[in-house]
């Protein structure tokens, strides 16, 4: 049974269209994290789902239900918000009761509920302090004991750990992971943070201005990323882009590129395209492998960063952005020297000219690497 | 020895002296009150700077005048309930010109800016009828209800400035915790108000404290009147026979309380005059 | 591609339907609700009453009786009267209340701002007792107008007053001067007594605003070796005219009704008579509605010209961020 269901929903804020037919199933305790750039719609999706937004077209169905017209307390959602936004007046105990106060639950209940919540968050100790009283961390944990403590279906999270540092931000993360496991609640979770997304989600939904670019467990996004878009979006260092040029259409794909020369027998299905299309060819810098090259042939080191557990190598391949390669901490490499590029052909990604993936052939031989600078001079 | 340390000194001199010229311009006229107030009335007519005995005769004499010690009680009740009521409506109103969009907003701060420009005297005769009609022609409620007419815009205006200013997600936490916009407003917006609540009340008491023309007009015995009425009709028989230091007495008394507010809630009474006008 | 397409045409896509949430109908229907009280007491006593004081203007109302009034269209402002004028508008008595009024009104209003400013400049150098200095200016301020008015008409007594006495002391007159009877002077104290109270109130707007000017402009400036007073002019003064006009347009306003400081000091002598003073006299003691409203309306319109006027200029500061 479906959880949560967006159907076509459409937003236009001020003449502006914020998100464009959003369609989008979520099933019953799932983990999801909308993810994307700033200003991609995520924040408005999430409010629009909490009922804080009017939805302007389409319709947003929880078991089955259209809630378009429902005010929050009506949808069996809580929200935990990215200020925290913790009433200051109150004590922890207050705060997370205060939505039962005014659901009137009695006295016991709404008691035992709260210290439920407290328990479960490990904030029984505070529950007479004051938000001021408290450090980050916990006032993260209050934000969510107050949004969890009337039960509710849908937990939604807008961007809740970046207002913390970076460590503290890791171990909440766990926390929020724990909690998801323990609690079963379906839970949507937007950020900006894609570290946050790969280690938090069953399912990313990756937006872009106000569409949905790809919907997909992290390693589906990861590994085959519908887009231009989404691949570049998803990874660190970021996939490596290199404008080719398509010399024969098929169900195997001819291409070439400037820097790397012409790469045979790719397993992407260009039948659709026209021959001399310009494509994109995507590869990620730890599908990359570096040896010397001979004499001048090759590619020139522009730079070397050593980060303790890897060494990132810049190329020269005639682009404004170096190709970046991963590699180990002793490889041997130094700026100035002249190296050839081996690629793991199955982590290729090649996209057309509007960004969409090429449809991909099932490879005989995805697992050797092969000589991409081969024909390079 | 060079000029520069000695320039720098005179420097200094000349702002210290400044600012004490400044202080004796912004004091001395209350000081010069205080102290003729507590002259007896036979050194009153020798100008001097300064007095030995205090002599509390006219303190005295204001307080055995039964109309001037319930001019007091008139000027602090109104002044309160000018208070109250001037709150109560402008917190409401600002709630909603403060936190919610709405077509007319606009137009609705605009009339309230409109009506804290207005001239009493425009209103003068209307409102002598409204109030005539009203039944409440020399009675405490005539001024209560026509102070309104310049405390509200004013803690409308300020207020609405404060409760703009409180975090949008924390309204949006109340509503996702199942609040109303009368619970949001006054459980966990008005908690967190208190100081601006407590800024604009000052100055709407120092407002209404001060008002004279209103009470002037709508109010005709003395069991009526208010302090300012009171002391500007303390006469005798000409200008020249004016009882000075019986006036300088109940002058004082009228204000000193007015001057320890300000001494005390400095801070807050600037922020809020300066929120009224510079953020307007 | 039929992607491409699509996205291309979905850019040009109808504008939808503008809706709202419950929470949000439910927080706008909250919101006029709010606002209710507020607008129905200020239509009690503002609005309400403005038009009465309108139609009175056309009338031949008196105060004891303020329905038994005729209309007597613009007779109160201008009538053909035999073979003269009648009416306020050709009335020297007005006229020297308006005359008075601007008086009172430019050269108080320039002074309060000079000063202020001074007094602002002053208070913005940091020193040991600021803050004290600071309260004790508001002092001035916080008096009611009636007290300082009393105050002030004490210290300008003509026989008793320390003013004269300082003067005479230092040999600067000869003889007292009777500051509030003297028709030549009495204008003067008005605007000295209205000038003391006011300032404190101006220099700490304007201070607010001192405060409220980027630093580095200045840290810049020194670096650069300017001189101060050259920093004032280029710097400064540029900066601080929004809120030096902000203040001068409240005090105006002000002025133009100034009522209480004239009443106390002057009465109701024709050397200091403004437009308030004028108006509620014609009111209350000589009873005629009609007449005083005529004079009311007229100080209404000239106010409503200028607060308009400001409205115009400071509209794009004029909204508050909902």
């Amino acid at each position: 049974m479906s959880k949560l269901q967006l159907d076509n929903v459409n937003k236009q804020l001020g003449g502006l269209r914020i998100l464009r037919d959003i369609s989008l199933e979520i099933a019953s305790g799932e983990f999801v994290v909308f993810v994307g750039p700033s200003g991609c719609g995520k924040s408005t999706l999430l409010r629009l789902i909490a009922g804080l937004e009017s939805i302007c077209a389409g319709d947003l169905l929880i078991d089955g239900r259209r809630v378009n017209d429902l005010e929050p307390r009506e949808r069996g959602v809580g929200m935990v918000f990215q200020s925290y936004a913790l009433y200051p007046h109150m004590s922890v105990y207050d705060n997370i009761g205060f939505g039962l106060k005014l659901a009137k639950t009695d006295k016991r209940s709404l008691r035992e509920r709260v210290l439920e919540t407290a328990r479960i968050l490990q904030l029984d100790k505070l529950l007479q302090r004051k938000p001021k009283e408290l450090s980050g961390g916990q006032r993260q944990r209050v934000a969510m004991g107050r949004a969890m403590a009337r039960e509710p279906d849908i937990l939604l999270f807008d961007e809740p750990l970046s207002n913390l540092d970076a460590a503290l931000r890791v171990q909440m993360r766990n926390e929020i992971a724990r909690l998801h496991d323990r609690l079963g609640t379906t839970m949507i979770y937007v950020t900006h943070d894609q570290v946050e997304a790969m280690t938090l989600a069953d399912k990313i939904v990756v937006l872009n201005a106000g569409r949905i670019e790809q919907v997909g467990t992290p390693r589906e996004l990861y590994e085959r990323p519908a887009s231009r878009f989404v691949a570049g979006f998803l990874g660190s260092p970021r996939m490596n882009f290199l404008p080719a040029r398509l010399l024969a259409p098929g169900p195997q794909s001819l291409i070439e590129t400037p820097a790397l020369g012409r790469l045979t027998a790719l397993t992407f299905d260009s039948s659709a395209l026209a021959a001399d299309s310009p494509l994109s060819l995507g590869v990620r810098p730890e599908h990359l492998a570096l040896q010397a090259a001979p004499g001048s042939a090759g590619l020139v080191v522009t730079g070397v960063e050593y980060l303790g557990c890897e060494t990132y190598v810049h190329l020269d391949v005639g682009e404004d952005e170096p190709l970046i390669c991963r590699c180990q901490t002793n490889a041997p490499w130094r700026v100035g020297d002249r190296v050839e590029v081996l690629a793991d052909a199955g982590n290729l990604h090649l996209f057309d000219v509007e960004g969409a993936a090429l449809p991909r052939r099932p490879a005989p031989d995805a697992a050797s690497p092969r000589a991409l600078a081969q024909g390079y001079a | 020895m060079s000029p520069r340390p000695f320039k720098k000194a005179l420097l200094r001199l000349g702002f210290y002296g400044a600012i004490g010229v400044l202080l004796l311009y912004a004091v001395f006229p209350f000081y010069y009150a205080v102290l003729t107030s507590l002259k007896p009335s036979s050194a009153l007519f020798q100008v001097s700077y300064w007095t030995d005995k205090a002599d509390l005769s006219n303190y005295a004499a204001v307080l055995q005048q039964a109309s001037f010690v319930q001019a007091i009680g008139n000027s602090v009740f109104v002044a309160v309930c000018v208070v109250a009521l001037a709150l109560f409506l402008s917190l409401t109103a600002a709630y909603a010109l403060g936190r919610v969009k709405f077509r007319g907003r606009a137009t609705v701060l605009l009339l309230v800016l409109g009506v804290s420009m207005f001239p009493q005297v425009a209103v003068l005769s209307g409102l002598f009828e409204v109030i005539r009609a009203l039944g409440l022609y020399n009675s405490a409620w005539a001024l209560i209800l026509s102070y309104t007419i310049f405390t509200l815009p004013f803690t409308v205006w300020v207020l609405t400035t404060f409760i703009g200013q409180l975090p949008g997600e924390l309204e949006e936490a109340a509503i996702m915790d199942g609040a109303s916009p009368w619970v949001a407003l006054t459980r966990v917006l008005l908690p967190l108000l208190w100081p601006a609540l407590v800024t604009t009340g000052l100055l709407a008491f120092i407002a209404a404290w001060n008002e004279f023309l209103f009470a002037l007009t709508f109010t005709l015995t003395d069991q009526q009147r208010t302090v300012p009425v009171a002391i500007a009709l303390i006469s005798g028989g000409s200008q020249h026979e004016l009882p000075w230091g019986l006036l300088m007495a109940a002058s004082v008394m009228v204000t000193v309380p007015l001057v320890l507010l300000v001494l005390v809630f400095q801070r807050r009474i600037v922020s809020g005059l300066t929120t009224g006008a510079l953020k307007g | 591609m039929t992607t491409s397409i699509s996205r291309a045409q979905s850019f040009y896509d109808e504008p939808l339907p503008i809706k709202e949430t419950p929470v949000q109908r439910r927080r706008i229907c909250a919101a006029w609700l709010f606002l209710t009280p507020m607008l129905l007491c200020l239509l009690l006593v503002a609005g309400w009453p403005l038009l009465r004081t309108f139609w009175f203007s056309l009338t031949d109302t008196s105060l004891s009786d303020t329905g038994a009034g005729a209309f007597v269209g613009l007779s109160n402002y201008l009538a053909r009267d035999g073979d003269g004028w009648s009416g306020i508008l050709v009335d020297p008595l007005w006229w020297n209340a308006v005359r008075n009024t601007l008086h009172f009104t430019a050269v108080s209003v320039s002074l309060e701002i000079m000063l202020g400013l001074a007094v602002a400049l002053l208070l913005n150098v940091r020193f040991a007792g600021r803050a004290l200095v600071r309260a004790m200016i508001l002092i001035p301020w916080a008096i009611p107008t009636i007290v300082s008015a009393k105050i002030w008409a004490w210290m300008l007594n003509d026989q008793f007053g320390i003013l004269n006495h300082l003067l005479l002391g230092l040999g600067l007159i000869d003889a007292p001067l009777a500051w509030t009877a003297d028709a030549s002077l009495s204008m003067w104290a008005v605007i000295m007594v209205d000038v003391w109270k006011t300032v404190p109130f101006v220099a700490l707007l304007m201070l607010a605003a001192l405060q409220m000017l980027p630093g580095d402009c200045y840290e810049a400036a020194r670096v650069d070796g300017i001189h101060p007073l050259k920093v004032f002019w280029r710097v400064t003064l540029p900066l601080l005219m929004p809120a030096l006009l902000v203040a001068a347009i409240f005090r105006i306003l002000d002025s133009l009704r100034v009522f209480d400081v004239i009443y106390v000091l002057t009465s109701n002598s024709s050397s200091t008579m403004s437009m308030s003073i004028y108006a509620r006299q014609q009111l209350v003691e000589f009873q005629d509605v009609g007449y005083g409203s005529a004079a009311s309306t007229l100080l209404f319109l000239i106010v409503a010209v200028i607060a308009v006027f400001y409205l115009y200029l400071g509209r794009r500061q004029m909204e508050v961020r909902p």
